[in-house]
């Protein structure tokens, strides 16, 4: 009995305590929330009104009636300086210099580690530090030697120009290094036995072990490839090579002829560009946890 | 099926250390040898030799008539299994066994066939679709076997392959592996620290101490006429007595104790005199005082450790003999003494 009593004044008293944690718990989780969720929100509501009420008014709260007419002519219709360029294209653009850019990340780095971790090559280690400390050196400061050489080559308006020189990794190749060097030793021993050679080994064992790795580096490289804003601007000057980010500036700038810019389409396309992003971590998150649970190791 | 003969094979590694003493011996057709000898011995470096992960510095390896030293392993004709079974993870069972034939090129209905089979001799079958991550440790070792009879390869390499299984499983396993050997008739190589795997599952055994073979012989022989007295003491549970003793125009004296045995031996001087715990017997008759400070209780047996002229001893009775602490008399079966060299350890 006395244990019981015990019991129920305990549970009593704990839901009082653990109250005002719990409230100041969601009121910081809610205000971060806000702090997330508002400006996509207001992009959204603001882009349901005409150019006009935008420019007057400023960032509007409420729905107003042009949100499908914004989004239309924001995806289809032909804009920019030859008239050419609609979302659509700027859509497939960025899709392809994501993807370029994120799959190319996965390959050049997962190489560049499995020569690294299973070769006996000479400086391995040099080599490795060599391409870590290039961490330190991001785009921006190699931004004209880079440049020079693209346009030397003549790669200027190509997708090639546009993803290759961004798709060698550090960041890549040293998480696949150190997941190669946790993959037991025995298991490329047991693929030369069984007649693998480095190739299949590769391909058939390392590939598919890495899995999780791929899908998390993919997130990160596909968002940031998507971002990409200074590389495009600089290498691409026609409209056809346009990505989502570089075509929102775009429709503000049309500032011709005393015309209002086109805010409206500008936040319409600004959302767009949001969604595949957001998308794909959803999507990869959700194999993430599959991954994990049905971990083989 | 083959015979595998290593002429002159050493080892050093780039540091320098040297793994393997220069080293020849081959093992007959068919036959189960066992490598045992303590951790870092090299009797791993010795096997991975054999199966190619491991370049031989000096020597000449043949497996059948080919000599093999700068052959891929995959064209050795030779299965591994690992300590840690090296699975594939992502791979269900069926693909972990057909994975070396596939790679061989087999035609895809001949690799389900060999894979049933196998699956159907190592009792797998209903397993063939799980990944080894959904396998208790047994059926993991089974999969690695079962990796290595597919191939119907002509030698065996083990690499300490019970080591990571309970002791129940790994009698088990320990007479399965022997009995698969056996109907398959495959040449054997089995690495083990364990000196009860290598008594019970060997054809032969070679003990390995530092790099160097201190023996190579049958079970039986090693364990009676152990050459020198590192076999002596790592073979055999409990190891055998080694204690001082000095030999005298064929008469041997235990340093400590004045009582006299004959032994057949030319050498004069000290020597090591060795005698199994369960070559002694207990009796009041004997001649001996033995000076019992433990009892352990084995079940079957007792082991009884104490003092023979102020040297540790250790004797086996069987659980019938009654015993207890205290002084009491032995005798020590004269044909079962060992006498070794005091200074290099080999017998005399």
């Amino acid at each position: 009995m006395a244990d019981t009593t015990l019991e129920t004044t305990e549970i009593a008293r704990r839901p009082r305590k653990i109250r005002w944690e719990t409230i100041g718990d969601h009121f910081v989780l809610i205000l971060g929330s806000l702090l997330m969720i508002l400006p996509p929100l207001l992009a959204l509501t603001t882009a349901s009104h005409d150019a006009v009420t935008i420019h007057r008014q400023g960032i509007q709260v409420g729905l107003g009636d042009d949100l499908g007419k914004n989004f239309h002519a924001a995806m289809f219709e032909k804009g920019g300086f030859t008239q050419t360029v609609d979302g659509t294209l700027m859509l497939m653009n960025s899709f392809i210099l994501g993807i370029g850019f994120a799959v190319g990340k996965i390959i050049i780095s997962m190489m560049a580690a499995y020569a690294i971790v299973y070769f006996r090559l000479r400086f391995a280690t040099l080599a490795f530090w060599v391409i870590f400390t290039t961490l330190l050196l991001p785009l921006e400061v190699r931004i004209l030697p880079s440049y020079e050489a693209i346009q030397k080559l003549g790669l200027t308006n190509t997708y090639t120009g546009l993803i290759v020189p961004l798709i060698a990794s550090a960041t890549g190749t040293f998480f696949f290094r150190q997941f190669f060097m946790s993959v037991p030793e025995e298991l490329a021993e047991a693929a030369r036995i069984d007649g693998a050679g480095p190739w299949k080994f590769f391909v058939d064992i390392l590939v598919p072990l890495s899995r999780t790795m791929i899908a998390a580096i993919f997130i990160i490289m596909f968002v940031f490839g998507w971002n990409q804003y200074l590389w495009p601007t600089l290498i691409t000057t026609d409209e056809s090579f346009f990505t989502l980010v570089r075509g929102i500036k775009q429709i503000v700038l049309t500032y011709t002829d005393s015309q209002i810019p086109e805010h409206g389409q500008a936040l319409a396309l600004a959302i767009v560009a949001m969604i595949p992003p957001v998308a794909i971590v959803i999507f990869f998150q959700n194999w993430f946890v599959k991954g994990l649970t049905e971990s083989d190791k | 099926m083959a015979q595998v003969s290593l002429e002159g094979i050493r080892k050093v590694y780039p540091s320098g250390f040297k793994a393997v003493e220069t080293t020849s011996f081959t093992i007959q057709d068919g036959e189960f040898v066992v490598l045992v000898g303590p951790s870092g011995c090299g009797k791993s470096t010795l096997l991975r030799m054999i199966a190619g992960l491991e370049d031989i510095t000096e020597g000449t390896l043949k497996i059948g008539d080919r000599v093999v030293n700068n052959v891929d392993p995959a064209d050795r004709d030779i299965a591994m299994v690992f300590q840690n079974y090296a699975l594939y993870p992502h791979m269900t069972v069926r693909k972990n066994i057909g994975y070396g034939l596939k790679n061989r090129g087999t035609p895809a209905s001949e690799i389900a066939a060999k894979v049933e089979d196998a699956a159907k001799m190592l009792n797998l079958t209903e397993y063939l679709d799980r990944k080894p991550a959904q396998l208790s440790g047994g059926q993991r070792q089974r999969v690695a076997m079962g990796r290595a009879v597919v191939r119907d390869p002509a030698l065996f390499l083990f690499d300490e392959p019970l080591s990571n299984l309970d002791a129940k499983l790994r009698n088990q396993m320990r007479i399965e592996i022997k009995a698969l050997q056996r109907r398959l008739g495959t040449t054997a190589v089995y690495v083990t620290h364990d000196q009860v795997e290598a008594m019970t599952m060997a054809d032969r055994i070679i003990v390995l101490n530092a790099g160097r073979i201190e023996q190579i012989g049958t079970p039986s022989e090693i364990y009676h006429n152990p050459a020198s007295t590192f076999v002596a003491s790592f073979m055999g549970a409990p190891p055998m007595n080694l204690i001082e003793a000095q030999v005298d125009q064929g008469q041997v004296r235990i340093n400590g104790y004045d009582g006299i045995m004959t032994t057949p031996t030319s050498a004069n001087g000290p020597v090591t005199l060795g005698i199994r715990p369960e070559d002694i017997e207990l009796d009041g008759q004997g001649s001996v005082p033995f000076q019992v400070d433990i009892l352990e209780e084995l079940g079957a047996h007792r082991l009884l450790h104490g003092q023979l002229g102020g040297q540790p001893f250790t004797v086996l009775v069987s659980k019938d003999h009654a015993a207890q602490t205290g002084e009491t008399q032995i005798t020590l079966k004269p044909d079962a003494l060992r006498l070794f060299d005091v200074e290099t350890g080999k017998v005399i």
